[in-house]
């Protein structure tokens, strides 16, 4: 089965700055292998992505290491600060797609309405965190009597209705578009479908694991589990996996956040946010296919096309005249997932046997095969 | 911790508390094994009750207090443990300010590991003090109404409490300001209660909990005067508890901010000194227990 390639619209890539966590070459070797061929990648690097010079730093170290696409997203906020506008503008002329504070949602209201109404005259795309920074607090997982019990300060799932019913009223009133990346709670889905209703220009997405996995993965203080938005209970997991079949989130992507062992051998309140998820992206989302959720074709939707839209990235499809930016797919081959086995440098990620169905075989860039058969 | 256990772990602290107040000595002593407490936070009564029990028990004890050097830092938690463990002593026992630091940490060591208190999590020596605390003013816990009032949210004494106490029969409320009340707790067997009045109505035993200073000015509860003025035991709240209700508190106490000075130095009702005493006995018992279960080979 031959598919376009696949579109992740967010990924933390470490490079420049964080080089023993990931580089741009070996997180574009397990996008590879798991069938991605464009990464939007998240300005949370060090430095910051707030300025031309460290797009382009981006686009040279891609265009020489990296075995996939990789497009920026840049800061809203100078350093991810909170404070100051970027250059968008500049920036956008620079190639970049999309503007966000990564796992920092801006926090001051106003500002998020200035920089709405500002990226709204120049047609730019905001990409908001879905937790407002007052509420999250301290917190580490899912608040709720499981986090009572292991004894950890919580986020609670209104930080996330809050900080999405905010921005969706902002963007509303600025008359911009907004987009959501990895949605976890019921209460931010019902926001987001609400104000698609009523003719808001927003989109969504989420990762694999706020459609896989639930906070029990966090007993025992696993530090794998411990992300950004937190795992949930089986009622947001189930409205997630809901949101992704009727299309409310648009899009899957696999918010891969690859950390160092030393960074999650911790107690679990100081372990870092994040999981390594570019390999996952793939054969967990297909998971709607094997069970008749969804057809395969609107699955790719939400990975290809989908995507390629809100974001502007080339390709996601299968035309004449458009990039060989190709998957093939062995639709119903079934193997485990084993974090120990990804090709990202981190295996940060709570899988151990995790049986799943589905795999890329080969993948294309621009005709030039990047994984599987002889490369 | 099953029933029988609870029981049979009070059962031996009773006895050694008897023993200790008649010729201060435990009814035996296991010497040639190493005890290495390891504090990455202040205590004054858990570490001495610790290395009291050590002592009686014969044996070596080594105190580390790391609660104000660099060590205190998690990037190290492990390197210290394995240096620890490459002692080989029979017991660590561990407090850390973080939860679960004491589950990560015994998967990184071969001996016994004593978890004397986690972050927000658990302080199982504690209940186990409190229980017997509890047994040997009112002769049982079946049946009894014990009320636990104050920062429930960041007391690990209050959720040991809470397990122990459910599953040997106490009916348990937990009283607390909304700010200070953690999610859930109703789905611990514990009955929430958001004022003093309803949640001593008939009580038993009224256990009080420190309020840490850090949440004491405007983050969780407006002012010290305001949280005494309805959080605060005197003698008026105590009024609507039982007129031979006891008063707990695990300690240290903030003097006239969860309790009144009268009543915390009310020989008659206050029990917060023989918690101190019982605490000792309780922890020979469970060093006693961990060093024979190594010796036949069970699992700590």
């Amino acid at each position: 089965m031959l598919a376009p390639g696949l579109i992740d619209t967010r990924a933390h890539l470490r490079e420049p700055g964080a080089e023993h966590q990931e580089t741009l070459f070996t997180a574009s070797r397990a996008a590879a292998a798991g069938g991605i061929t464009s990464i939007l990648c998240t300005p949370d690097t060090d430095p910051v992505i707030d300025g031309v010079a460290e797009v382009e730093f981006i686009s040279r170290r891609a265009r020489e290491t990296s075995l996939v696409k990789v497009y920026a997203s840049a800061a809203i906020t100078v350093g991810s600060q909170g404070r100051q506008l970027t250059e968008m503008g500049l920036l956008a002329e620079s190639g970049v797609l999309a503007f966000t504070d990564a796992n920092r949602a801006v926090e001051n209201a106003g500002l998020m309405f200035r920089a709405l109404k500002y990226a709204r005259s120049l047609d730019l795309l905001l990409v908001q965190h879905p937790e407002h920074p007052t509420l999250t607090d301290n917190g580490t997982m899912n608040a709720g009597p499981l986090a009572t019990r292991l004894g950890l300060p919580s986020r609670p799932p209104i930080a996330e209705t809050i900080l999405v019913e905010r921005d969706l009223r902002l963007a509303e009133a600025a008359g911009a578009r907004i987009h959501f990346p990895i949605l976890s709670t019921r209460g931010a889905v019902a926001a987001v479908r609400a104000a698609k209703e009523r003719g808001v220009s927003v989109t969504a997405g989420t990762a694999p694991h706020y459609f896989s996995l639930t906070e029990s993965e966090v007993e025992g203080w696993r530090t794998f589990a411990k992300v950004s938005p937190p795992l949930r209970v089986e009622a947001d997991r189930a409205a997630i996996a809901d949101a992704v079949v009727d299309g409310v989130i648009d899009v899957i992507a696999s918010d891969h956040s690859p950390h160092h062992e030393d960074s999650k051998r911790q107690p679990f309140e100081q372990a870092a946010f994040g999981m390594a998820a570019l390999e996952t992206v793939l054969p967990l989302s297909l998971e709607f296919v094997h069970s008749g959720r969804m057809s395969l074709l609107e699955l790719l939707q939400r990975v290809t096309s989908g995507p390629a839209a809100i974001f502007g990235v080339p390709g996601g499809r299968l035309a004449a005249g458009e990039a060989a930016d190709l998957v093939l797919l062995d639709l119903d081959r079934a193997w485990v997932l084993d974090a120990k086995e990804f090709r990202s440098k981190s295996q940060n990620a709570p899988y151990t046997a995790h049986p799943v169905r589905g795999k890329a075989i080969r993948t294309v860039v621009d005709g030039r095969p990047v994984f599987g058969g002889e490369q | 911790m099953s029933r029988t256990e609870i029981v049979q772990y009070i059962d031996r602290a009773d006895l050694i508390a008897d023993r200790l107040a008649r010729e201060n000595q435990p009814p035996g002593t296991l010497p040639g094994h190493l005890l290495i407490s390891l504090f990455f936070e202040n205590s004054t009564r858990t570490r001495a009750s610790f290395q009291i029990a050590g002592q009686h028990l014969g044996f070596n004890v080594v105190d580390m207090s790391l609660a104000t050097s660099s060590t205190g830092k998690g990037e190290t938690l492990l390197d210290t443990a394995m240096t620890l463990n490459a002692m080989r002593p029979d017991v660590l026992v561990v407090r850390h300010a973080m939860s679960g630091v004491p589950h990560l940490l015994s998967h990184k060591v071969n001996c016994a590991v004593i978890n004397a208190g986690d972050g927000n999590h658990e302080h199982p020596t504690q209940a186990l003090t409190d229980a017997l605390t509890i047994r040997r003013r009112k002769g049982t816990l079946e049946g009894l109404t014990v009320a636990i009032c104050g920062d429930i949210m960041h007391s690990r004494v209050a959720r040991s409490n809470i397990r122990l106490l459910t599953i040997m029969g106490s009916t348990v409320r937990v009283v607390a300001p909304a700010t200070l009340m953690p999610a859930g707790i109703e789905t611990f067997g514990a009955e929430p209660f958001e004022s003093m009045a309803a949640g001593l109505e008939g009580a038993d035993v009224v256990m009080m909990l420190r309020l840490q200073l850090e949440r004491m000015h405007g983050s969780h509860v407006p002012s010290t005067r305001e949280y005494f003025r309805f959080f605060g035991l005197d003698s008026d709240k105590l009024r609507a508890a039982k007129d031979d209700a006891v008063i707990m508190h695990p300690g240290p106490i903030n003097r006239g901010v969860e309790l009144d000075s009268v009543l915390a130095d009310d020989i008659g009702r206050s029990l917060i000194l023989e918690q101190v005493a019982h605490g000792v006995a309780v922890r020979i018992a469970v060093l006693e227990a961990l060093v024979q279960k190594a010796a036949t080979g069970a699992p700590g």
